[in-house]
């Protein structure tokens, strides 16, 4: 399978993509990683005209410090998330979910932006970046932007990128100290999207909950926050049976596409289930202060 | 053509220059106008592994990256393994171990354990597994390829020149 003809474009420098954008209009797409672009447009899903190739522009990549949060350049791969030592100390779940991500090839090419932008609820960063919390830099010919995560993902590769823009940055807010974490995964082999997936932070006071954030990928056409099953959580121990109605809250927003991963009752049961495992492991690695 | 791009690599330590369309896929660069029949082409749709090649230190399946984003680059295929006619270990250990049925899916694993070994040097069974989960061994011959590649890692530590 060979993708259909277009011109391709190597830009060195942001400013010098949001201009080629500009000249070249809608039918340009832009290339970061290409494992979801390229398979595409192998199957004629996507006929680009023109592709605009991000992958030698060295201001998009590197995850640094910037004060109280992690600011990830949106080339970076998930292969350098799952080996940054920065984002292991301060935002671990984050490492975690690269770690399920694709496969080791497709994690040295695959980059958090990419995965972000292209606005599949199967990709596992939408629903992560909503846990974290985290905040995009978009530019374009007008400027730049800061827009929150939560709110970023209209619908089904659908997103609040204007044509002309691109996600720069990935900004993580570093969760407090003693923040429980964890993103449970069910895919039924390697490679594979999400049948099911929970990512969860939590902070506890003493023996209640006094923090948390779920979200759900693949459970909807976007990523999902479980804001009603946050909410009952709060103030309350982890046990069976605030895991339970947790669980039915966030099962109660799932409305899952059908597909060869299972039926959409299926699909909302393992969210429950992995809701449910999230918050529990979660909660192992919270902090009792 | 018009619309073509001249592209330029290291491939196993020799300079090389093709012309390409944008649309060329890096395995039929390899396979068709550079000769280069190790890797294999399996699924084309980045899940076998059995394209794999090192570019620039990563693992890459082939068939999901351009020829025309791999300019400047640094590439090794299975073919650059062998040295003055001496094995890699890490073949030597596929061979010793019987880390190959039909064979299809070898010069992938091959060139993927390659840098997980870089990376790692002493890696353990189950990061062996999690390091090879882009290749899939329709032989399903996967003990014996983990086996091989614990062997060679042995090997290699004990010559590490031979690295």
């Amino acid at each position: 399978m060979i993708p259909p003809a277009f011109e391709y474009h190597v830009p060195r420098s942001v400013a010098d993509a949001i201009k080629l954008m500009g000249e070249l209009g809608p039918d340009a797409k832009l290339l970061a990683g290409g494992h979801s672009l390229l398979p595409m447009m192998k199957l004629r899903f996507a006929q680009p005209g023109h592709l605009i190739d991000l992958g030698k522009i060295a201001e998009l990549r590197g995850i640094a410090q910037a004060g109280n949060q992690v600011q990830i350049g949106a080339m970076t791969t998930e292969h350098d998330l799952l080996g940054s030592a920065l984002l292991a100390e301060k935002v671990p779940l984050l490492v975690e979910g690269a770690g399920w991500i694709a496969d080791p090839q497709v994690r040295y090419k695959g980059t958090i932006g990419g995965d972000i932008s292209h606005g599949d609820p199967g990709n596992d960063h939408p629903a992560l970046m909503l846990a974290l919390d985290a905040s995009f830099v978009l530019k374009g010919p007008k400027g730049e932007r800061v827009v929150k995560a939560d709110g970023f993902f209209l619908g089904l590769y659908s997103t609040l990128l204007e044509p002309d823009e691109i996600l720069t940055q990935i900004r993580v807010p570093i969760p407090a100290a003693g923040t429980g974490w964890s993103y449970q995964k069910l895919k039924r082999k390697t490679g594979d999207f999400a049948t099911a997936a929970t990512a969860v932070l939590l902070q506890m006071s003493g023996a209640n909950v006094a923090k948390v954030h779920i979200a759900l990928t693949n459970a909807a056409a976007t990523p999902l926050r479980a804001q009603a099953a946050e909410a009952h959580l709060v103030g309350k121990p982890i046990n069976e049976a605030s895991l339970n109605e947790a669980a039915r809250l966030a099962m109660s927003i799932c409305d899952p596409t059908p597909d060869q991963r299972g039926d959409a009752d299926y699909k909302r049961a393992m969210c429950g289930e992995m809701t449910r495992r999230a918050l529990q492991a979660a909660h192992s690695r919270a902090g009792k202060q | 053509m018009a619309n073509t791009h001249k592209v330029s690599f290291k491939l196993n330590g020799k300079a090389v220059d093709v012309a390409v369309e944008p649309r060329e896929l890096l395995i039929h660069t390899l396979r068709e106008k550079l000769a280069h029949t190790g890797p294999h082409i399996g699924c084309e749709t980045s899940h076998c592994g059995a394209c794999t090649v090192d570019v620039d230190g990563m693992s890459v399946k082939a068939c999901t990256v351009l020829t025309v984003q791999c300019d400047g680059s640094e590439m090794l295929t299975v073919e650059g393994l062998e040295q003055g006619g001496v094995l890699h270990a890490l073949q030597q250990a596929f061979h010793e171990e019987h880390g190959l049925q039909c064979g299809y899916c070898t010069p992938g694993m091959l060139t993927r354990a390659y840098r997980l070994l870089k990376e790692n040097p002493n890696p353990s069974e189950q990061e062996i597994r999690y390091g090879i989960s882009g290749n899939l061994c329709r032989c399903t011959g996967y003990q014996n390829i983990v086996k091989a590649v614990q062997s060679a890692a042995r090997k290699l530590a004990a010559a590490p020149a031979a690295a």
